[in-house]
């Protein structure tokens, strides 16, 4: 019986072949969109988790104001002499690094190259996990006077020098010409894209003097000794800082200590935020396709009525009609949802090969879309079905 | 389902189908239409009855109610002794399966399917084999003087051959009575005759019992009896001496 509904359904299906693959379409698309956004967001997510954590969980970062990003306009900057009671006064850390952002051209060798230049000390290589592949730190001289010389990135390097060693050439940026004393070894991509190996490093005052022109430090980046407590050695952190800036107990931080593990958390829930986004959109187009289903389902109504009354009237049973029409519905969005669910698989791959993301295969996302449509699939197939079978066979026939 | 397995009538001369008394309303109160009055007739098995009146006679309509399609409203109607008008919807698909053939004015084929699958269709509800099916749509389709035309879809079809699929449709499962409303209304008189002569020899030669609707006194010839419908009534009631069939097939 049920196999006889299911010859039925199959004979109908091939009879009605472009009707058939408008249905499949609406659901391939709906479900493949689904799938794709919901599984890159995942991808998304959990590759900038894993690349925030790679900065080091024990890594603390400064700046001025009182929330994290703009919006610090009117806050005082910090002054090395900020730098220095840090590292000299609070328990539990291992380097606390200034820096000074400043963006500029270099030019060596006939090339140049915008980037931007990090003002710094020594302790930056410290905190950012930093190892030379040749040449040297800075010397005491070279950060106490603000000597113009100057640590690059690979990126750079290949830049500027294409495979030659840069070590004891010089390097002009903006302005002012600097002597190249070491190459950092490289770390590849970081958060979110972001190329770690494009930096140049040049010593604090150098990059004051030459570069800004005033005092301030714009961010102070702490490293922590391993097996700290972070919320400790924050506290430690924040109360001399609320010291030195003889901030009394009403006035609010005019400062704030991020946590990378805190930034992780911000960015996680951040992208979950765009996943969601995407997915309702892809769900606006799943609903669409069955849209599409069901008007291609309703074009057909009439046609489909006077069969069913022809074969209500060669003796066909109700339930056996309505039993064919079922498996039709259920059999084209079966399969409408398992291409749906091959195409997103082929589509993750390549778009998370693509942008290098990690390919995260979630079965529910998969289960929810490939229900969802067969239900539209079933509910526009099935019901038009449904009434004409409940006709009477003169009545169906007469059907305009 | 409780449905009366064939039996031989002509063996004890009864009739295979009775109405007594078959009234048709339809619509309710103020648009109430009464379509059959009344009708009291009997068919024997291996009949050949048209069934003739004027439009908006009621043809159709008795019709419909012998081909346990529709209700009546009252009266009862007997379809080898067993009361139609006590049967429920399932039941009465199960005798149409079972023991009747319908032939229709618009022949009422499926698109876009072969004369081949269309002839095949009842026998797909009677669940039978796909080589069983093959063979008796084959046999059918030669029957109806269409063998070589069974992959050609209606589209393909000219109305004649269309109507004779539908035939061959009607007949593929050796029904006891084929009913036909107006088989001939789409067709010009050539084909009608080559129909009704198709017809005729279906029921000489395998004594299927036909009901026929017609218009035409060109068509009514060929049956062995003729009723004539007036507003509802059955008015005339005249045994006609049959037209032979020419005997050989009819061919297109
Ligand atoms: N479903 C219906 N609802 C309401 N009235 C109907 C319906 N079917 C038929 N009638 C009416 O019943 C009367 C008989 O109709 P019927 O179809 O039996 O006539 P007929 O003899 O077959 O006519 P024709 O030769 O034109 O086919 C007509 O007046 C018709 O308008
Ligand atoms: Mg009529």
């Amino acid at each position: 019986m049920f196999l006889n509904a299911l010859l039925l359904a199959l004979r109908e299906i091939r009879r009605n072949l472009m009707r058939s693959f408008l249905t499949i379409l609406g659901i391939v698309i709906g479900v493949a969109a689904v799938i794709t956004m919901v599984t890159l967001g995942n991808g998304a997510t959990r590759m900038v988790a894993e690349q925030i954590s790679s900065l080091g969980s024990n890594l603390l970062i400064m700046r001025p104001g009182q929330r994290m990003g703009p919006g610090s306009g009117g806050a005082p900057r910090f002054r090395l002499a900020d730098v220095e009671a840090i590292t000299s006064q609070v328990s539990g850390i291992k380097a606390a690094a200034p820096s000074v952002q400043n963006g500029a051209t270099m030019v060596a060798g006939g090339e140049n190259w915008a980037s931007s230049v990090n003002g710094t000390s020594n302790a930056f290589f410290v905190v950012g996990n930093w190892v030379l592949a040749s040449g040297r730190q800075f010397s005491e001289e070279d950060e106490k006077l603000g000597r113009a010389v100057c640590v690059i990135g690979e990126t750079v390097r290949q830049k500027l020098f294409n495979a030659g060693d840069p070590v004891g050439s010089s390097l002009r940026v903006k302005n002012f010409s600097c002597e190249i004393i070491g190459l950092l070894a490289s770390k590849g991509q970081g958060a979110m894209g972001m190329d770690q190996d494009d930096v140049v490093v040049l010593p604090v005052r150098t990059v004051q003097r030459r570069l800004t022109g005033n005092r301030d430090v714009s961010t102070i980046m702490i490293s922590m000794k391993d097996g700290e407590d972070t919320d400790q050695v924050m506290a430690r952190i924040r109360t001399l800082m609320r010291e030195r800036r003889k901030l009394s107990e009403n006035d609010e931080d005019n400062f704030n200590i991020l946590d990378t593990k805190q930034i992780a958390q911000t960015m996680s829930s951040t992208i979950g935020t765009i996943t969601n986004l995407l997915g309702a959109v892809a769900a606006v187009s799943l609903l669409v396709g069955g849209i599409g289903i069901m008007n291609v389902m309703l074009v057909s109504v009439t046609e489909r009525t006077r069969e069913i009354g022809i074969r209500l009237a060669i003796g066909a049973l109700e339930h056996e009609v309505l039993l064919q029409f079922l498996t039709e519905a259920v059999a084209l969005s079966a399969f409408g949802g398992l291409v749906g669910i091959a195409l997103a698989f082929f589509a993750c791959l390549a778009l998370s090969t693509l942008m290098q993301m990690p390919f995260l295969f979630d079965p529910g996302i998969n289960i929810l879309a490939f229900a969802f449509s067969a239900a539209i699939g079933v509910l526009f197939g099935y019901m038009p079905a449904r009434r004409a079978a409940s006709l009477d066979p003169i009545e169906a026939l007469r059907h305009e | 389902m409780n449905v009366p397995a064939a039996r031989a009538p002509e063996a004890t001369g009864e009739n295979l189908i009775e109405f007594r008394g078959i009234t048709k309303t339809y619509g309710e109160g103020q648009a109430a239409f009464l379509a059959l009055r009344g009708v009291d007739l009997g068919i024997r098995q291996g009949e050949f009855l048209a069934i003739m009146g004027p439009s908006g006679s009621g043809k159709s309509t008795a019709m419909n109610i012998l081909g346990c399609l529709d209700t009546p409203t009252s009266g009862a109607y007997l379809f080898q002794d067993v009361h139609v008008e006590h049967l429920d919807r399932n039941q009465r698909a199960l005798l149409r399966r079972n023991f009747l053939g319908f032939v229709f004015q618009g022949f009422n084929l499926l698109a876009r399917t072969s004369a081949q699958e269309n002839v095949e269709l009842p026998l797909l509800y009677r669940g039978e084999s796909p080589e069983a099916r093959h063979r008796a749509a084959r046999e059918a389709l030669n029957l109806v003087g269409l063998s070589g035309w069974e992959h050609h879809t209606p589209a393909e079809l000219s109305g004649g051959q269309q109507q004779r699929v539908a035939i061959a449709r009607a007949i593929v499962t050796h029904p006891l009575v084929l009913l036909a409303d107006e088989p001939t209304g789409n067709l010009d008189s050539r084909r009608s005759h080559e129909i009704m002569e198709l017809l005729v020899r279906l029921n000489q030669q395998r004594r299927i019992t036909i009901l026929m609707v017609t218009h035409e006194t060109d068509m009514a010839v060929y049956a062995s009896r003729s009723v004539h419908f007036v507003d509802g009534l059955l008015t005339e009631d005249t045994a006609t001496a049959p037209r032979a069939a020419t005997g050989e097939p009819a061919c297109s």
